[in-house]
């Protein structure tokens, strides 16, 4: 939503950022730890992201089903995902908290093409900043979560801040603070995978043995983890990637294509330059003149 | 060595009518809009190059205009392709021309076979721009999101912006091709302004062309 004075910037979207000045203390950086296998599914998260966030999510439709809305809107930046899954007569019901997972390799920054509309401050978040959003759609596209939503409104781009405003006079994020069961933390990313390491210790002495953290290394780890109590097959949470990572052809798009593509072009036009330069222009001369005139005549149709 | 003229000098065979009013306007629309269209997308493709932004109001309207340009171009290129594909079948002459290059590149084309309206570089111009418009305008439609984002998937969406990235710049070097040609072979320009050109640059460059039009094969 904005760029936070007081949080400085690892990475701006078509940027060069200074670093941080000299002699100030590294900044930490910080993680939200989702727990799923403590998650009722209550959405007080949902509603204390509406809350914190200003945000005026439309009534909708129901489909039937507990997810409310569908799925992420430019006014949810976060939505309980319900799966129901049945295996040997046991039915397991799923719930994952789905947001932004604040990549601390961001596709979505490095996919935009507008100086400073995506920012990644030293202590991992990933923000928008609005005022510099051109609306083009392609942090959707560097995105591997499907996070990021155009707005209808304003056609801007939005999703979860982690709540930066909040992270940076030393609060929790709304949906941590909000959250009854403690599904949520939120600290130091090194403290919560230690914490973390507890939860999947109690989970695997209680029969899931596949029990594990989701913190994936393709997007270089997350800045908002999960315990799951089947890491082995992430995909059962309403399709959480099993190996995110930023598309190749994004890559190659907003990698090699670009110097490439100017090189390409300035040789092209030195190339044209040298060449007049060297063989000069082709000239029609007099004598080419003389011998139209001796073809076809003075008085032609 | 006899003198040299620029197509308008004193010793001038008379002109030979190249392309009709309609076509040059026609021609001017399609050449605005991509000069236009290749501003408002390098900006938007190098950040660099993003202060090209500020020719059109910013970001966000860059953003809005580029597509609605793009829809100038296509409907302007069509025209252009209706107008001028049948002159830009490949003949046997042409690969002899392609073979030559050199001595064309080298201003000594005299040895060549005689041509018809168009020579092999400007039908490649041709098609390959015409090849690249239209990828340009089906990946065009797919990144515009305002209209179109629910038609299709992510992976083809990503596509999209590497094919239509990836054409652009191909169409931008063609472009520097066909405008320095103009630049290079002197009394082009003019077919393109006054829609004529001088007897004399018809009979070097395209006599084949100049014999139909003269009645004189």
């Amino acid at each position: 939503m904005s760029v936070l004075q007081a949080l400085d910037l690892r990475r701006r979207s078509a940027s060069t950022v200074a670093p941080p000045p000299a002699g100030k203390a590294p900044a930490v950086e910080v993680a939200k730890l989702i727990d799923v296998s403590k998650c009722i599914g209550c959405k007080a998260c949902q509603t204390a992201c509406l809350e914190w966030n200003q945000l005026d999510q439309p009534i909708g439709q129901t489909d039937g089903i507990y997810d409310n809305p569908r799925d992420l809107t430019p006014t949810s930046w976060t939505v309980m995902k319900f799966t129901e899954i049945e295996k040997d007569d046991n039915l397991e019901w799923l719930i994952r908290k789905d947001g932004c997972m604040h990549c601390d390799d961001p596709g979505c920054l490095k996919a935009c093409p507008a100086p400073g509309a995506i920012v990644q401050y030293t202590n991992g978040i990933v923000d928008f900043v609005s005022e510099n959003c051109i609306g083009c759609g392609y942090c959707v596209k560097g995105c591997p979560f499907n996070i990021p939503r155009i707005s209808k409104v304003d056609a801007k781009a939005y999703k979860c801040t982690l709540c930066s405003d909040r992270v940076v006079v030393g609060q929790a994020p709304a949906c941590a603070k909000a959250c009854p069961t403690q599904a949520i933390y939120f600290g130091t990313k090194a403290d919560m995978i230690v914490h973390a390491e507890g939860r999947i210790t109690d989970l695997k002495s209680r029969g899931y043995k596949n029990a594990g953290l989701y913190d994936p290394k393709g997007v270089n780890g997350t800045h908002v983890m999960y315990v799951l109590h089947h890491a082995d097959q992430p995909h059962l949470y309403a399709g959480l990637p099993d190996n995110p990572r930023i598309s190749p052809l994004v890559g190659m798009w907003k990698g090699i294509l670009k110097p490439l593509s100017l090189a390409a072009i300035a040789f092209a036009g030195v190339f044209g330059l040298m060449h007049y330069v060297t063989k000069g222009p082709n000239r029609v001369t007099e004598h080419d003149e003389e011998k139209a005139v001796e073809l076809a005549g003075r008085d032609r149709p | 060595m006899t003198a040299q003229v620029d197509g308008d000098a004193k010793v001038e065979a008379p002109p030979v009518s190249r392309y009709t009013f309609a076509a040059r306007i026609n021609h001017w629309i399609t050449a605005v809009s991509l000069v236009l269209l290749a501003l408002s997308g390098l900006a938007l493709f190098h950040p660099s190059l993003f202060f090209f932004t500020y020719l059109f109001g910013g970001g966000q309207l860059t953003r809005i205009i580029h597509p609605w340009i793009g829809v100038v171009l296509a409907v302007s290129f069509l025209g252009l392709f209706l107008r001028f594909f049948a002159l830009n079948f490949w003949k046997r002459e042409d690969t002899i021309w392609m073979k030559n290059l050199g001595q064309v590149i080298n201003n000594k084309e005299e040895g060549l076979p005689e041509l018809g309206k168009y020579n092999a570089g400007q039908k490649l111009v041709f098609w390959g721009q015409s090849i690249l418009i239209l990828v340009l305008l089906l990946s065009g439609v797919v990144l515009w999101d305002t209209y179109f984002a629910d038609y299709t998937q992510i992976d083809q969406k990503r596509l999209a912006a590497v094919a239509h990235a990836f054409c652009a710049i191909a169409a931008i070097l063609i472009w520097i091709v066909h405008v320095y040609a103009a630049i290079w072979v002197k009394g082009t320009l003019r077919a393109m302004t006054r829609g004529s050109v001088t007897g004399g640059w018809a009979w070097k460059h395209h006599r084949k062309w100049f014999r139909q039009e003269v009645g004189k094969p």
